[in-house]
């Protein structure tokens, strides 16, 4: 049923665009970076409340932007099928001998990659800025969670590029998704200074376990266990992937 | 007994209450070119789509190389190959990268791919241009390479919507000369909507007249044109001509001789083998013919008889009914 042909192609031309669209990479990562710097550098040595002594505040940041550039790039990764629709490629991914759910794994697995690698290289970047790691376990640990936050948000994406007929609805997204997301989720400070019905909505948010796993895992500081961390996103990527896949596959390709 | 490679029966698509397909039917045989002519917007497309399992039909049903477009989709896409109006094509990758993505999502093994790669590039002469990215490509190569694309797998059927839309007159010559020559050599079933006369004229063995999601004569190109009534030869004449159009008018296979100050305009059916045998009658009766022309129906005659416009009016007119139909939605 499953098609792994199908799934290592679609993987591979995902590759070969993002290695050949390095604006695109570029772009994607000064954000993150500006934000680490800037918010890094200017609230540095200032004591946040709700963060514990002793941890600085660009320690703190690091898992947050983290979690900002896999929302953004993963969500992304599942709307360029509208770009793939735009430009008629969709159809030839359409027409051929292929099960829907093979195109969406293929998907799925293109975007994820490209999505861990941006995540990994800011950790590189935050690294070199003088952030510390607990260990080498918790960089293996973080990928984990970066390749469940992704895998929520390119199914999220997938919804949206199947709901949407253009790419003229892209900044409604950014404005109305990605940023509430963002602000949500505890990635600029700790959720506990917010009053208590916004945090319940915080707590509906996927970025929230993902922004606090990567914490514990990183840091070693979290308001959850890393263990119901990880099994809360789990549960999110789960239906994410399968409602993104049932919106792509009702989705008419022309 | 002949193979139908396509079989269409009764095939309707709705769009919101906009009927784009009405009720149509048809059979192509098996290596036939079979055209689908009309204005843009006639639903040339979505009957294309229906048919290559892009678009679920609201009603009726279609069967491509004997399977279900329905019931029986992926059947039905490894048997076809499809060249879209607007290019599908990776900018990003190469020419032959996106050639390879091709083959192997129709899972073909390593060695064939490399073989049908080569082969497909050499007949659309983009051999040398293969590892360059489509987007730096013309036009015409792009179409090109979509045709080479749509022939690795070695379709049953291949389906061209508009194959030449847009391109110079060279380019346009090429790509029919590699159409006809495809048909040829493989023996494989082409379907191609176009609204270019001559191009529904020249490739193919039997063409569709569609309008409004229907068809409305079907035929080979000649037949259409010989329901048109014939061709119209006409001869000068300085005297004589009354004596003349006697004569001829006396001939059975003449349907109508009409004189028009020294011209004779007659209307025969096949002109080209009637012209000598006239000749010789008005040389028999010692009648000076100064020069002769013949006019033979061209398929926008015949367009013309069918639906009472021409293609380019049917176009204008379209436009007007697709902005109509906007309006109506948008005020509602």
């Amino acid at each position: 049923m499953i098609n792994t042909t199908a799934i290592y192609v679609l993987w591979l031309r995902e590759m070969k665009r993002f290695l050949r669209t390095k604006s695109r990479v570029i772009g994607s990562l000064t954000i993150p970076i500006f934000f680490l710097a800037f918010l890094g550098l200017g609230f540095h040595n200032m004591s946040v409340p709700g963060i514990e002594k002793g941890v600085d505040y660009i320690h703190f940041l690091v898992p947050g932007i983290i979690g900002m550039s896999m929302l953004s790039t993963s969500t992304f990764a599942g709307i360029s099928v509208l770009w793939d629709r735009e430009f008629g490629f969709l159809k030839e991914v359409m027409v051929a001998p292929v099960n829907r759910i093979s195109i969406v794994i293929g998907r799925l697995v293109g975007g994820t990659t490209t999505s861990v690698l941006q995540g990994t290289l800011i950790l590189a970047i935050s690294i070199l800025m003088g952030f510390k790691i607990v260990n080498i376990s918790a960089f293996f640990l973080s990928i984990a969670f970066m390749l469940l936050i992704s895998s929520t948000f390119i199914g999220l994406g997938l919804i949206f590029a199947s709901k949407m007929r253009d790419i003229h609805g892209f900044s409604l997204i950014m404005n109305f998704v990605i940023f509430p997301l963002f602000f949500l989720s505890g990635a600029l400070f700790p959720l506990g200074n917010l009053p208590v019905w916004i945090r319940y909505i915080s707590y509906l948010d996927p970025l929230t376990y993902g922004v606090d796993g990567l914490r514990g895992v990183l840091i070693g500081f979290s308001s959850f266990s890393i263990l119901f961390d990880f099994t809360v996103l789990i549960g999110f990527s789960a239906v994410m992937i399968v409602l993104g896949a049932y919106f792509f596959e009702k989705s008419e390709s022309v | 007994m002949v193979e139908i490679e396509v079989e269409v029966k009764n095939l309707t698509k709705k769009f919101n209450g906009f009927t784009a397909v009405d009720n149509i039917s048809f059979k192509v045989k098996k290596g036939e070119i079979f055209g689908l002519l009309g204005p843009n917007g006639a639903g040339k497309t979505t009957t294309i789509n229906m048919l290559s399992t892009l678009l679920n039909p609201t009603s009726g049903y279609a069967r491509v190389s004997g399977y279900d477009i329905v019931k029986e989709r992926e059947n039905v896409r490894r048997s076809i190959g499809i060249v879209f109006q607007e290019p599908a094509l990776d900018n990003k990758l190469t020419g032959k990268e996106n050639l390879e993505f091709h083959a192997m999502m129709y899972g073909m093994s390593k060695e064939e791919r490399k073989r049908r790669i080569n082969e497909v590039l050499e007949l659309v002469e983009l051999s040398d241009k293969a590892n360059v990215l489509v987007e730096n490509y013309s036009g015409g190569m792009k179409r090109r390479l979509e045709i080479a694309r749509g022939l690795i797998h070695k379709p049953k059927v291949l389906f061209l919507d508009e194959p030449t839309l847009g391109l110079d007159v060279q380019t346009r010559r090429r790509i029919w000369d590699y159409i006809k020559k495809l048909n040829k050599e493989s023996n494989i079933t082409i379907i191609l909507t176009t609204h270019y006369m001559e191009e529904a004229d020249y490739l193919c063995n039997r063409i569709a007249i569609i309008d409004h999601g229907k068809i409305i004569a079907m035929n080979t190109s000649k037949r259409l044109k010989d329901k048109l009534g014939g061709d119209v030869i006409t001869f000068e004449i300085e005297e004589k001509a009354d004596e003349l159009m006697d004569i001829i008018s006396k001939l059975k296979f003449v349907k109508s001789v009409k004189k028009h100050d020294n011209k004779l305009t007659i209307t025969v059916e096949q002109g080209e083998k009637r012209i000598p045998k006239l000749i010789r009658m008005a040389q028999k009766n010692c009648i000076d013919i100064k020069s002769v022309t013949l006019h033979k129906p061209s398929l926008e005659d015949v367009f013309l008889h069918f639906t009472g416009k021409t293609i380019r009016e049917k176009e204008a007119s379209q436009k007007d009914r697709i902005m109509e139909f906007g309006r109506r939605r948008f005020r509602r």
